[in-house]
């Protein structure tokens, strides 16, 4: 059994939180040079030139790289023989969410109740999902989201006979509705199976996957490389404003499901598309 | 090619844009996301004035990050412009000129600037440290309970914006797709 203070789980959120928001995971970054050299729309090329630009610039000056800050999605894989000290882990992952958000200047985006609209000051609570697994790591990804793209994802509940063609137009639908809105070029990420929560679940999990890493079974990699190639042949391009780098990548993750059903959420990401994982 | 500009934004300026423009805004302009925008619709549904002149004013969408000290502004790109698209007509009709934001916007947005005579500008949504590179001040017109919120009084230099929708209805969203994907037929 491995003992972990509580107090360096938020030493280590909150300094992550700051990260994140900075400097963008090399592989997205990567991934939009590659549009950027690939694209042969002027305009769109010029756009992508200035999200370069910007990433620079945040690097260089130490700014956050939007001013969406996001809500702070926090994922734990929390080995079993993991002992937590000195405190209640979410209570630890909130604290280093508030530190981190006042001590490097982000923005503070959450509202204490959906309809009454207070926002809490300081970007807590954070959105946490815990998965138990074996060992005695604990690995936290820490992936700050907009609402920008979060707003044009999409959730639905397609029955079998609906099939691959189904989810396919699902998909395509869901991205041609958003359009220009979430910041394009976007990050699909796919939940496909389970239930109605843990589909949506399963979207958010496949954005965490990077993006030069596609789905590890040969079907599903298949389906990632068409819709990308589909989505790429809609024409809304970087903002919306026309050219070919619509999708940065598609990701998909599956899960068995009921006999009757076929669940498939969409979860939009933008092309800031932050992420970090640290493994304690 | 830019096209310089400066605001107050008139409305021989707004004629003369074309969807797909690419400009550069100078002077100042004034900030307000949704809760801004639910006050200043309130108050014009009373008949008292609004915090500061609307006539020929243009609004950016936006909240910022908070500045560090000896910043002028944190990170400041726009924000989605449809959550503003059930206030904007009220404002557009008090003589709001220009609006720049990121995303579409409703029909009823769209008609009140053909109407009226109102520009609606893109900023690239995302390149939020670059664009406050562009503002060279800022201060708190009201609503400061509002936080990121509150509307602000920013003087912009040369702040790089493209016109997705013009005073005619002419709207980039459609018509750049369009012309991407006559390029590749």
């Amino acid at each position: 059994m491995k003992e972990i203070a509580a107090s360096l789980v938020t030493e280590t959120i909150r300094d992550m939180c700051i990260q994140a928001n900075v400097i963008l995971p090399e592989d997205v970054a990567a991934s939009i040079s590659v549009c950027h050299a690939q694209e042969p729309w002027p305009t769109a090329k010029e756009t992508l030139e200035e999200l370069l630009e910007n990433m620079e610039i945040a690097r260089q000056e130490d700014l956050p790289l939007c001013q969406d800050t996001g809500a702070a999605s926090v994922f734990l894989e929390l080995g079993q023989d993991v002992h937590i000290t000195g405190g209640n882990l979410y209570e630890a992952i909130h604290e280093g969410v508030r530190q981190g958000y006042d001590a490097g200047y982000l923005r503070k985006s959450i509202v204490a109740d959906p309809l009454r609209r207070k926002n809490t000051g300081d970007n807590t609570p954070a959105m946490i999902h815990v998965d138990i697994v074996s060992g005695e790591n604990l690995t936290i990804t820490l992936a700050p989201k907009g609402a920008g793209s979060e707003n044009m994802s999409r959730l639905g509940l397609l029955t079998p006979s609906a099939g691959r063609g189904g989810v396919v137009d699902f998909v395509l639908e869901t991205v041609r509705l958003a359009g220009p809105n979430p910041c394009p070029p976007i990050v699909v990420g796919i939940g496909i199976g389970g239930n109605f929560d843990l589909v949506a679940t399963l979207a958010k999990k496949a954005l965490l996957r990077p993006l030069d890493q596609p789905n590890s079974d040969p079907y599903y990699q298949e389906l990632e490389a068409e819709l990308l190639e589909q989505i790429n042949a809609l024409g809304i391009g970087p903002q919306g404003f026309g050219g070919r780098s619509t999708a940065l990548e598609v990701n998909i993750e599956t899960y068995p499901t009921h006999i009757a059903a076929l669940p498939v959420a969409v979860n939009i990401n933008c092309h800031v598309a932050r992420r970090m994982t640290v493994t304690l | 090619m830019h096209i310089s500009i400066q605001t107050p934004l008139s409305l021989e300026t707004a004629n003369s844009l074309r969807a797909g423009d690419t400009v550069l805004l100078s002077g100042e302009i004034y900030t307000a996301r949704d809760a801004a925008h639910a006050r200043l619709v309130e108050l014009i549904h009373r008949g008292e004035p609004l915090p500061f002149p609307i006539q020929d004013a243009v609004l950016y969408y936006v909240g910022p990050t908070p500045a560090k000290p000896g910043q002028i502004i944190g990170s400041a790109g726009p924000t989605t412009s449809a959550r503003m698209d059930v206030y904007t007509p009220y404002l557009i009709a008090q003589g709001l000129r220009g609006m720049l934001g990121k995303g579409r916007r409703s029909p009823a947005v769209v008609e009140a600037m053909k109407t009226h005579g109102a520009v609606y500008f893109g900023a690239i949504g995302g390149a939020a440290a670059l664009l406050s590179k562009c503002i060279v001040k800022s201060e708190i017109v009201c609503y400061e309970d509002l936080g990121a919120e509150a509307i602000r009084r920013l003087t912009v230099r040369d702040f790089p914006a493209t016109v997705v929708i013009d005073t005619q209805g002419n709207n980039l969203f459609e018509l750049g797709v369009q012309a991407y994907l006559d390029s590749v037929k």
